[in-house]
């Protein structure tokens, strides 16, 4: 329905006259104004009689091309005359282009930028720990600030709610410890040695760490999102003119929740584990529910079951704390709550591993091994 | 060529659950005309938008724009008509993680993609010098501007596409009584200058003087009166009554009446009112 906008260049002896016609408008105008880039000129005069229709993008046109080549508008409408003086003024208001920086700079920038972050949030991150701690001591003092109705909603949230998945998790990882082990055990006729395989590992490893994953994946990363959205809808600073402390109201009922859930959790996930493994000695290996049971209770030493007990509820504090943490890093825009939301999954998930292998060590120092 | 009316509503129906927000509504703007639309809260003036710009499916009704059935349009062709006219939400609703200038382009590279980067950039440049905000504003974060600028920012955006229609909704709610006097200019300038036809929804007495041709009253589930003010003040309805006589309706007529010759007078340029 546009008609398209052109231009003719006409050469009188007062100088070149660039003739347009037709729409100028935002929906004709693009290869116009490559054209209009590309005009050597000089141009002394830009005759727009021509034009049918001129929108503010038209008007910027004629405008530019105008003052580049220092002609004169001629020939234009009210209406056209009236655009091309609404803008203008924008030249008057010229803003300084940033200085190119080389690549280089910018390299180490970043990498100067990222060792700083890294500082300050580690800083901060100590920081918060300790305030939780305070805030948990106040709670401790006057109890009756204490929020029984938070914790137990989030008792629901990470233990109660996740027992489906996290049961079925270690149900399957305990079928593949088993299958794994009955494979390479039987090369040396030890298939029996697959029951050591399933106690010991669930007990002390694998329940405890995978059931740390999933909570981090699920519970860490709510945390995040939620006190990251109220950071961004100022509930939180609403908090505190109230008089209410964020760590207090939102921070302790998460982590209580996590201290408390993760080791049931893991207890839950230990056996769900053994069951798989035990179905599939069954199974495969021709050992029966009974004697595997007996074996179990020979092989396993209780020093395994209190080892995953100790650590499950520090798993817990920490992802716990780092999904808060990094909620109330959140500022400014809705990409942040994403950005900290991964964030806060990755820093749990990489500090629980990390701590896992220092407890490795620990343990097995002490003789429990 | 041109109808008079740029929208035309008939017997529009909308409903959320039980309660009925609008029943058998009609309204009209014409070319050209700012139109300001007030109405208690919860009228319904907010969904009356809503339902015209094609956000809320309507129970039932016409709604025509630049003469062309809205309802049960296909979201290709509705598109065509959507690149005509442009909104202002009531935040602002920049995209967070743009720039203003980014922001602006982002309806130009959506309908544009054969744009070059220096016309992007001129056009975001003019456009946010258009909408009266300061030429550094162009490169920051919609999160380091002042509610004022973002809704200017929001006005910037929503003229991108060189609209015909400008969609805003309570421009001056939250802005301090300067900032709301330069954005009623601002809407004014841009109406004369870019010939625009204007629907405004507002809670502002001063904006209804000041700059509206013609107002529109939401009451009762439907447009209850609509014309110049003088015109609604005559007529005898509880709400209209209350709402333009009372103590800020008084105020804002007064002011209005003293001021009115210099209101009246051509505005300055845009960037600078």
């Amino acid at each position: 329905m546009a008609n398209s906008a052109e231009l003719t260049v006409k050469d009188l002896p007062s100088g070149q006259v660039l003739r347009l016609s037709g729409d100028f408008a935002i929906a004709s105008i693009s290869d116009v104004d490559r054209h209009l880039r590309d005009i050597g000129g000089p141009i002394s005069e830009i005759d727009i009689s021509g034009v049918t229709h001129m929108d503010t993008v038209g008007a910027w046109l004629v405008y530019r091309t105008a003052k580049e080549h220092d002609a004169q508008i001629t020939g234009g409408a009210n209406d056209a005359d009236r655009l091309i003086d609404a803008v203008r003024g924008v030249d008057q208001a010229e803003v300084a282009a940033k200085p190119p920086v080389s690549s280089l700079y910018h390299f180490l920038a970043e990498v100067g930028g990222g060792v700083v972050v890294s500082v300050t949030t580690f800083m901060q991150f100590l920081g918060f720990v300790g305030q939780v701690v305070k805030a948990f001591f106040t709670l401790l003092i006057s109890p009756r600030r204490f929020r029984w109705h938070a914790v137990v909603q989030h008792f629901d949230m990470v233990g109660v709610r996740a027992l489906g998945i996290v049961g079925l998790m270690s149900f399957l990882i305990g079928i593949v410890i088993a299958q794994q082990g009955a494979v390479q055990l039987r090369q040396f006729g030890a298939e029996i040695f697959t029951i050591n395989l399933i106690g010991r590992l669930t007990l002390r490893e694998l329940g405890i760490l995978m059931t740390a994953i999933m909570v981090a994946g699920r519970s860490g990363s709510a945390f995040a999102a939620q006190i990251g959205t109220m950071k961004i809808t100022e509930e939180i600073d609403a908090m505190r003119t109230i008089g209410v402390v964020p760590v207090e109201a939102l921070v302790v009922p998460r982590v209580i929740a996590a201290v408390v859930m993760m080791p049931l959790l893991g207890i839950f996930a230990s056996l769900m584990s053994i069951i798989g493994g035990g179905l599939l000695c069954w199974i495969v290996l021709d050992i029966p529910p009974a004697t595997f049971v007996q074996r179990l209770r020979e092989v396993t030493p209780i020093t395994d079951f209190w080892v995953g007990m100790i650590k499950a509820p520090v798993f817990g504090a920490i992802i716990a704390m780092a999904g808060c943490f990094q909620g109330m890093q959140v500022k400014g825009n809705a990409e942040q709550v994403g950005l900290k939301t991964t964030a806060a999954v990755v820093q749990a998930i990489f500090l629980v591993i990390v701590l896992d292998a220092f407890f490795a060590v620990f343990f097995s120092e002490i003789g429990w091994d | 060529m041109n109808p008079p009316n740029i929208i035309s509503v008939t017997g529009l129906c909308n409903s959320f659950g039980d309660q009925v927000i609008h029943q058998d509504l009609n309204i009209e703007v014409r070319r050209g005309e700012i139109l300001g639309v007030v109405g208690g809260s919860g009228t319904g003036k907010s969904v009356l938008m809503r339902s015209i710009i094609g956000l809320q499916q309507p129970d039932s009704g016409e709604i025509r724009v630049f003469d062309e059935g809205m309802i049960g349009k296909e979201e290709d062709e509705a598109t065509d008509v959507r690149r005509r006219w442009g909104v202002l939400f009531q935040g602002g609703a920049l995209f967070s993680t743009l720039t203003v200038a980014e922001n602006v382009q982002v309806p130009l590279r959506e309908f544009y993609p054969d744009f070059s980067k220096e016309l992007l950039d001129e056009i975001a440049r003019y456009k946010i010098f258009l909408s009266g905000l300061p030429p550094e504003a162009a490169h920051k974060y919609p999160s380091e501007l002042s509610g004022g600028m973002r809704k200017r920012a929001g006005v910037a955006r929503a003229l991108a596409m060189d609209p015909e229609l400008l969609f805003l909704d309570e421009p001056t709610a939250g802005l301090d009584p300067i900032g709301a006097a330069k954005f009623d200019n601002l809407t004014r300038d841009l109406k004369e200058t870019l010939g625009l036809t204007v629907f405004l929804i507002t809670h502002d007495l001063d904006t209804l003087y000041s700059i509206c041709d013609r107002v529109a009253v939401l009451a009762d589930q439907k447009v209850t009166a609509i014309g110049a003010i003088e015109e609604l003040l005559a007529i005898d309805h509880p709400w209209i009554n209350e709402y333009f006589s009372g103590p800020r309706g008084r105020a804002a007529r007064r002011g209005h009446s003293d001021g009115s010759e210099s209101a009246g007078a051509k505005m300055q340029h845009p960037g600078r009112s």
